[in-house]
This record gives C-alpha cells, structure tokens and sequence, in this order.
C-alpha cells in the first residue's frame, strides 16, 4: 500500500518533467540499444562464419604430415612421405568413430581443352570425398570405387574449371581434357560452392582417382593427406583422439615421442575463428557499455539537480508526514523508473537497429536473449546505483532548512 | 558562531486547549519560529517538553515525529508550498499518501470534503497556476485540514496576501474555530491577533504577554464594511 503510493506519487512527479525524463533516459536508450545492436552484430558474425565452415564439412579431420625440419629448413609437407596407403588401410579398418575416410593428393597445372586452357589444382581422392566435403555432383556422376582401383583417367570437374574450357556453353560430361598433358574423360561436374571464408574459390578445381593422379601426374606412392568425417560433430573430439592413437600405433611411436603427423578437426578452425570474432564483440561491446555508463551519470546528474530543485517540496513533504525513508523511495522509484524505461526503449531500437542492419547492409546479425538479458539488468542497476546518491541526499534534508530554502 | 550557543527559546511554558485560536506575535528573531517548529514536531527541544494531545513528543525519534506531523498536524505556509503542475485534489491527497491506512476511496471523499469546507468544491481539478492566491492558500488549508489534525499551525498564512483576502482567510480560520478546530496561528500582524481569542508575545526568546482577547473581530462582519471592489 505504501509503496503503491510511493510509486504513484514517483510517476507523477516523473510526468510533470515529461521532457527532462526523456532526455535523460536517452543516455540510457542509446546506451541499451548500442549494446543489442552491437552484440548482434558480433553474434552474427560469429554464427556465419560457423555456418560458412559447417558447408565446408562440420565434422571433417584432416591427418596430413607433420613438416620437420631438416638442417634448420622446415620441409614442405608435401614433400613428406611419411603419410600412406598403409596408414589409410589402418585408419579405415580400425576405428568406428568415422563415417567416411578418402585419401588425397594435390597437384597443379594446366588444363586444356580444345583451344582454351586454365590453371587449376587437382585433387586425387576416392568417392567419399564429396560425403566429407558435403558436396554434390550436378551433372553426369561421380566416379566409382572400381574406377579409383584401375586408376581410370576419368575426372569430375568444378564450375570455375567449366566456365573457363567450355566457354561455349557445350556440356562437358563427355568431353576429353588434359591435365599437365594427361588425357581425362570429364564424367561430372561439382555443384558449385563458392568462396570459403579465406576467400578461396572451392569451385575451382578438378576430381580425379587417386590412384590416377599419384601415378600419371604426380609419381608418388605416398600420400598429402587423409581427410575423414566423424559420424558426427559431437564425436569429432573423440574422433580425433582415436585417430591420433591409431596413426601412433602405425608409425611405431613410443609414448613420448612426437608425431609426425598432424590431426586436425573443423572444431578448432571454428574455435580459432570465433574468438578473433569474440575479441571484436567485447570491444564493440565495451564501447557501447561506456555509452551506457554515461546514460547512468546523466540520470545522476538529472536527480541530483531534481533533489536540489525540488528541496522545497521536499520540504514540504517531510513537513505533512513524509518519513526520510518515503523520500529516498520516492527518489529511487524515479530514477530506477526512467531507467527501466529507457531500458525497454532502448531494447525496442536496439532490436529495430539490428533489423535495419540485416535488411538494409546486408551484415549479418544474431540477437540472442542473453544480451537483451544483460543490457536490460545494466540498465536497472545503472538506475538504482547512481539514483541512490541524489536520493539519499533528498531523504537526509532536514525539513526546517528545505522548507526554508530559496 | 562556532562554540557559542544560542538560546532561541529561554523558560517558554503554556498550555494550549482543544478549540483555541491563539496567535503567536513577535517582532523577527523573537524565537517563534522556533516555537513553531517545536510545536509543529520540526524540530526538538534542547531541553524541556513538549506534549501533543497528551503524548510528550520529546524523546521520539524522526521517523516517530513524521507520523505524529502526518496525523495530529497540519502545517500552513506562508507561501502556500502547493506542489506545482498539480491539482487542487492531488494536493489536498498528499499528506493521506503517507498514511498507509488510508484507502484510495477514503483518501479521495477526504480530500473533496476537505475542498468543500474551504468552499473550493467547483475548483479541484484546477492547479495552483490556475488559482488566486487566497484559493491557493484555501487549497493549503484545505490540505492541513484532510488529516483531521488535532492542531492547524499557520505560518504568517496571510502574509502573501492583500487586507481583503487575508480577512476572507481569517474568516475562513475562524469558521473553522468554530468547529471547534484547534488554530495556532503565528503572525506579526496586530490586526490578524485581533481575529483571535489569545495572544502570546515572544520577546528575545521569552514570553512577554500571555492575554486573552475580551473583543475578538469578526472577520466576516470586516468584510461586510469593507468598501466593495469592482
């Protein structure tokens, strides 16, 4: 009852200065909506790049060489031959934690056909590459399990290399190109993916056995790397760890020795992405919160000033009965309402901003319910921290001097 | 300054009985305001006591005397002290406000037969910039009146105020005295101690006179003899 009161008497002092409470509430509006907006900002990032590195194969473990040093020069991994058909057989045999498992190899060169050529990299895996890499084949097919045996000279081609060869709009499927002056039938073309997030262009590039291009291109019988995906993200970890144990086992590894090889996830890509993306949030953030801590000083400002103003009233207030408590509740409702107020406009523009950010520049953005949470909490103890001070000085006044006071 | 203490009030002893007007006279720094405050629960006696309606006030605390202004006092102002931008009403309400026991009905029927007994009914949603200054004063009156105060302190209530409004005012007191309100009114006006049926003279913090009053002035009656305005 009393406090009902306190707060009706709060709220009417609060609409005879309309003006004055807004403008101080915009301190606190523009500190609420800069922290959402700022957030989602940062948030949305985060997630796209999460997103652009889930379409390149969320669960994906890449086991490549570790590159040593030889007389202080750190050898090309390429060069490495410590990766082969031998670990791959032990890989695809021995664990249960991974649903797809191709070897590969790279090369690059020149592709030719007919009059057109255009350098390109080409990839000799085996048919589950386009299961890790969650990629499909358009056009024609996919080459096949007994074509990777025979080393067939068939490959499938990406767009980039299309648009370059077939300048004409012929379709490819069927049509004979040279690599490094190997002859391949094309037998399909990839779906076309894009760039990654570093900016590479996915699409350019050509498939073959790799079988094939360990022996007609590249003259090895070791292998680049050995990419796999784990049955799913959550075991990706464990995946990794039975991968590691496997491959020690098959290079001999005593128990304190180094690897030499390497075993990555997409986990820590994405780890290692979103916290350069986490650091840009906190400093967006810390700028909005100074925003938000100025927004409280303001209401500090504007109460003190009130108390000042209003030392009369107050005066007047103690005079019929006012208890010092009632005085510093009246003044602590007011601030702690303008605060809240500001508050929750604020969250109405912040959310309104972050919409006109997505809609009208495009940038992605992500408003999570912590952040709207956090700000809306920040704001309410912004009020009730820096409104205590003004209020305690209004309940403190005597009230033969504030009845006196000009 | 400093160390030095002054005595606002020196041997300063009375009674007041229910249903008296007294007025409290004397020249600037004669310690009536003093007096005021102490009677109006302001302030404390260094030493000495000081009872209201039989309860001795003197060792309450501030939050104690809060309620005893809130309930057993009401204050008038020579400034009238109206809260700005507000009604006649919501003024009227305040001093209920800080009465927990008083509902929202209640506190409203107060507040009109409040207005009513100062004869503002047709001006309750008005604000104080919108009211003369003797209505502005009736409003506070009004307002000192809501708690059924068992005494009405006035503070030079007239001070602010032509001869005419400050004798419709002084009616006003006295009609209200008749209803057998307590009224101490502090003043140093002569004419205004005329109104009244007791008189206490402050000198340098001590009483000089204490006297009844054998010919009180009706205020009313004044008003009738005036010269009308136009």
């Amino acid at each position: 009852m009393r406090i009902l009161n306190l707060l009706k008497i709060a709220l009417k002092a609060i609409s005879l200065n309309k003006v004055r409470a807004l403008l101080t509430m915009l301190g606190v509006i523009i500190g609420v909506a800069s922290v959402i907006a700022m957030l989602a900002i940062g948030e949305g990032s985060k997630e796209s790049i999460r997103a652009q590195i889930s379409s390149m194969g969320s669960n994906m473990i890449t086991i490549r060489p570790y590159a040593e040093r030889q007389g202080g020069v750190r050898l090309n991994r390429n060069d490495m031959q410590s990766l082969t058909m031998d670990d791959f057989g032990q890989l695809e045999g021995k664990t249960s934690l991974l649903s797809y498992i191709s070897p590969q190899v790279n090369g690059s060169g020149q592709v030719i056909s007919g009059s057109e050529n255009w350098p390109s990299s080409i990839y000799g895996v085996d048919p589950d590459f386009l299961s890790i890499r969650v990629w499909e084949v358009t056009d024609g097919s996919m080459f096949t399990d007994a074509e990777v045996k025979a080393a067939s000279k068939v490959a499938v081609i990406g767009q980039t290399v299309v648009e370059n060869l077939f300048t004409n709009g012929e379709d490819p499927v069927g049509q004979m190109i040279r690599f490094n002056n190997i002859p391949f039938k094309v037998i399909g073309v990839l779906a076309e993916k894009g760039e990654n997030t570093f900016g590479q262009d996915q699409d350019d590039v050509v498939l073959a056995p790799y079988t094939t291009v360990q022996k007609r291109i590249l003259a090895i019988d070791y292998l680049h790397s050995i990419v796999a995906s784990a049955v799913s993200e959550e075991e990706a970890e464990a995946a990794v760890a039975n991968v590691t144990e496997i491959m020690r086992d098959a290079h001999q590894l005593s128990a304190n020795a180094t690897e030499d090889f390497e075993v990555r996830s997409m986990d820590e890509l994405i780890s290692t992405f979103s916290s350069t993306s986490d650091m840009m949030t906190i400093l967006l953030v810390a700028i909005a919160s100074i925003s938000l801590l100025i927004g409280g000083i303001g209401i500090m400002n504007i109460m003190y000033v009130s108390v000042k103003e209003r030392t009369r009233e107050i005066g007047l207030r103690l005079a019929i009965g006012a208890k010092g408590l009632d005085i510093l509740t009246q003044f602590l409702i007011e601030a702690i309402l303008i605060s809240i107020t500001g508050g929750i406009i604020g969250v109405i523009l912040g959310l309104s901003a972050t919409y006109v950010i997505e809609e009208i520049l495009r940038w992605p953005t992500s408003v999570t319910s912590y952040s709207i949470a956090i700000s809306f909490a920040v704001c309410a103890i912004t009020g009730i921290f820096f409104g205590w001070y003004p209020a305690r000085k209004a309940s403190a006044l005597d009230p033969i001097t504030a009845l006196r006071y000009e | 300054m400093g160390n030095e203490t002054v005595h606002a009030l020196k041997g300063v002893s009375f009674d007041i009985e229910e249903g008296e007007f007294v007025t409290i006279m004397g020249s600037s720094g004669s310690g009536k305001s003093t007096l005021l405050h102490i009677v109006g629960c302001l302030d404390q006696p260094t030493s000495g006591s000081y009872a209201i309606n039989g309860v001795a006030v003197s060792s309450f605390n501030k939050n104690e005397l809060a309620t005893i202004r809130n309930e057993k006092i009401g204050f008038i102002f020579q400034s009238y002290n109206l809260l700005p931008r507000t009604t006649a009403l919501e003024n009227v309400e305040l001093p209920l406000l800080y009465n927990s026991q008083v509902s929202t009905q209640e506190r409203k029927k107060r507040a009109l037969e409040a207005l009513e007994r100062v004869g503002l009914a047709d001006r309750i949603q008005h604000t104080p910039s919108e009211l003369s200054g003797g209505q502005q004063q009736r409003v506070a009156i009004a307002r000192s009146l809501v708690n059924d105060p068992v005494v009405i302190l006035a503070d030079e209530a007239t001070g602010n105020l032509d001869t005419r409004t400050s004798y419709e005012i002084m009616s006003l007191f006295q009609e209200l005295n008749a209803q057998r309100k307590t009224i101490v009114f502090v003043t140093h006006e002569p004419d205004i101690a005329g109104f009244s049926k007791r008189t206490i003279v402050l000198k340098d913090g001590k009483i000089l006179r204490d006297e009844n009053n054998n010919k009180v002035n009706q205020a009313a009656d004044m008003l009738l003899a005036m010269p009308v305005e136009d």
